[in-house]
């Protein structure tokens, strides 16, 4: 459990820094094309704020939860994602209104730490007001915690947990928009050969769970794929000296090096094997996302190649208008989870409404929301697709590829 | 088809082995004298890399080292980190070392492990404050390299560091056999008390030992981030550890065998890098390298306990 936290706070971080490049790239774009519901303010405390328009919402309070770190070194993250969901559900407070339901919001705070998540998921599923929840930011505190969810039969959609294990475990209530942990290596073997067209693979990893488990994957893909596999070596975390294993490297000259670690030893292993005169690619997972791989790989970093689980949504016209308003209307900064925040909470709204409609204009138990979130298919959002399958996992999540330049990593598309 | 790759290998694995071999000389010349091993050794060294990066760094930004020879900069950067590593070894063996000195042998062994933890975090503490992060990337001085036709490039750097180690270790050996203070410290060496009556201040020479030992690992420091480009405060754990190995695998307390075990050790590690993998058809790959250096290590030791050179007493430090 640790471990799954660990990998998933790591890639939080490095999505941070991706979100960040993206900003930069929107911040000269126009932001005056206001759409439908786009334009009112933000409400910080929807749950004290009235119903304003006056109409009945006699059929009662609907809460949908967030549980997001909102305080310490990730907040800014989790407070993404608070922020993306609330910015969803405010958009839709008059239609729930129509039919007679106030929506709240019912952000809650937890730390980043498991046992805070199951402490405030167990206030949550005895609250019969709460019919959904957004989140976490942690695969080690949405595991444990979807213990509780499941127990109160209350519906998770989680915006950013990418550890295989939380869906495995067969719980009904748990589901994700993202993409899975595993879903990186098979995509970024499949990009190699497909985009890149490489015929021969050196695979290095780092011996960690995160680095072995992804080189793990992109082997068996490369196997299935007919990409010779010219070696296939461990590395130590914390040495600065890889050129052992880069000999071997430039003996056999392949046309990729693939990656399984983190950008510390990543950085390294491209500088110094760019010094050994390799020419061919360099290419690794999310691990390899961070600001500092450019300051450690210095000019070696440009052309290096990497997966990653979360997706810029400004690189679409669209996408960068829905950022504007956003920015404009949340009075927050965009991070890469705010839009995964956003497309969860409409994925739960639907299903309430859904739920709603099922019932007669009644509100519907947690069962009949779980059954209509549980049964999204094709769902579009404003970033992704959503089709849940039996584990809660979502068949149409996409692997990124990102490409560093010079100085700053950019965004290159969907692998394919 | 592997040979071709042979001569890279043996040029990075006497790179990596002379840098073995001057943090070893540190480790074994306070043996020698103290019968301690000084595990804070290993991060002398981080500092001596972190010392030379900041005063790169720092002159760069200056534009002090636009025209100015590489080698003199390099030298520069030597003297300045040999200096304050130097005072650095003296201060810690005044404060951490000699107030146990009648203390049992395992009490100052964990003195130097606090204060290796210490200088960790306090070269962590002070980089992240100044620089906002702990990963410190070198100006590289040497980027050119003297190309052996197709068989192996060598980068000028690394042929630096070969170097420069051999003229450090060549001073030392001069500085131990010819010199009043290096007679001494072998006095020193033999029998302390003796050594004393003989009017030779045993405080001093211990401390001139610290001093040498830290301002060669410190030295090391500068050209190991010359070599590799990046630094971290870590970077001293387990390099430390493998030239401490070094030491006992040459026998601990000599200086030759020192400087044999740490060319020895990093060649052993390049060579069962490169080769053992595609050598067992992958089954063992360059991540055992170091579980078959020691394993090396160890079969050494078990048929010759005192080390290769350990015999030699008459001459350790």
């Amino acid at each position: 459990m640790k471990k799954l936290s660990h990998i998933s706070i790591l890639s939080a971080v490095l999505a941070t820094s991706v979100a960040l490049t993206g900003c930069a790239g929107t911040s000269n774009s126009s932001g005056g094309s206001n759409t439908g519901g786009g334009g009112q303010p933000a409400q910080n405390q929807p749950s004290t704020s009235g119903s304003g328009g006056g109409a009945a919402t006699d059929g009662g309070v609907i809460k949908i939860a967030t549980q997001t770190p909102l305080s310490g070194n990730q907040s800014s993250l989790g407070d993404a994602i608070k922020t993306g969901a609330e910015y969803a559900l405010n958009q839709r407070k008059e239609e729930f209104k129509k039919l007679g339901f106030d929506i709240q919001l019912f952000p809650q705070d937890d730390q980043a730490d498991p046992k805070i998540g199951v402490s405030n998921a167990e206030m949550l599923i005895s609250n019969p007001d709460v019919y959904g929840v957004v989140g976490h930011l942690n695969s080690g505190v949405a595991i444990p915690s979807s213990v509780k969810y499941e127990e109160g039969k209350l519906v998770m959609v989680s915006p950013a947990n990418t550890a295989v294990k939380l869906t495995e475990e067969g719980k009904k209530t748990v589901h994700r928009i993202c993409a899975r942990d595993d879903a990186q290596g098979p995509k970024a073997a499949m990009y190699a050969k497909n985009t890149l067209g490489v015929k021969t693979a050196f695979i290095i990893h780092d011996k960690t769970a995160y680095g072995q488990g992804l080189s793990d994957q992109v082997k068996l893909q490369f196997e299935k794929d007919g990409v010779q596999l010219l070696g296939y070596e461990g590395i130590t975390q914390g040495e600065k000296d890889y050129s052992a294993v880069l000999n071997q490297v430039s003996a056999k000259n392949p046309d990729i090096i693939f990656f399984g670690g983190l950008y510390p030893e990543g950085g390294i292993l491209v500088k110094q094997a760019r010094e050994k005169g390799y020419k061919g690619y360099f290419m690794g997972g999310d691990g390899l996302d961070s600001s500092d791989m450019i300051k450690i790989a210095g000019d070696a970093v440009e052309g290096v190649v990497f997966t990653s689980v979360a997706g810029d949504v400004t690189q679409t016209e669209e996408g960068k208008k829905w950022a504007e308003e956003y920015k404009k209307t949340t009075n927050k900064p965009l991070e890469t989870y705010s839009v995964y925040g956003f497309d969860s909470m409409n994925v739960i709204l639907n299903g309430v409404m859904e739920a709603i409609k099922a019932n007669g204009g009644k509100k519907p138990t947690r069962e009949q929301v779980l059954e209509a979130v549980h049964k999204t298919k094709d769902f579009q959002g404003q970033f992704t697709k959503v089709t849940f399958d039996e584990k809660g996992d979502n068949t149409n999540a996409d692997v990124f590829i990102y490409k560093y330049d010079k100085d700053k990593s950019t965004f290159v598309g969907k692998a394919e | 088809m592997m040979l071709n790759i042979l001569p890279q290998v043996l040029v990075d694995g006497l790179t990596l082995g002379f840098m073995y071999a001057v943090v070893a000389l540190g480790y074994t010349m306070v043996y020698g004298i103290l019968e301690f091993i000084n595990f804070a050794h290993g991060e002398i060294f981080m500092v001596g890399a972190f010392v030379g990066t900041e005063v790169l760094l720092i002159s760069d930004s200056l534009g002090a080292l636009e025209g100015m020879n590489p080698f003199v900069a390099l030298f520069l950067t030597l003297i300045i980190a040999m200096v304050l590593t130097g005072a650095l070894g003296v201060g810690i063996e005044r404060v951490a070392y000699r107030p146990l000195r009648g203390a049992p042998r395992l009490v100052p062994l964990i003195s130097a492990i606090g204060v290796s933890f210490l200088l960790q975090d306090l070269v962590r503490f002070t980089e992240a404050l100044a620089r906002n992060e702990f990963y410190l990337n070198s100006p590289t001085l040497f980027t050119g390299s003297i190309s052996l036709g197709s068989i192996a490039t060598i980068p000028t750097k690394g042929l630096i560091v070969i170097v420069l180690a051999i003229v450090m270790m060549i001073s030392l050996t001069l500085f131990i056999n010819k010199t009043k203070w290096g007679i001494a410290m072998r006095a020193v060496a033999q029998d302390q008390s003796t050594a004393s009556l003989m009017t030779i201040n045993v405080d001093k020479v211990i401390m001139l030992t610290f001093l040498i030992g830290s301002s060669l690992g410190g030295a090391t420091g500068v050209l190991f981030a010359q070599n590799y480009g990046t630094i971290d405060p870590y970077i001293g754990f387990i390099l430390g550890l493998k030239a401490f190995t070094a030491a006992v695998l040459g026998g601990i307390g000599n200086l030759r065998g020192a400087m044999v075990g740490g060319v020895l050790l990093g060649l052993l590690e390049s060579l069962s890098g490169a080769f053992m993998g595609p050598l067992t058809n992958g089954a063992f790959g360059a991540e055992y390298k170091d579980v078959f250096a020691f394993s090396i290590l160890i079969l050494v030791l078990l048929f010759k306990p005192e080390g290769l050179f350990g015999e030699a007493v008459k001459e350790k430090v």
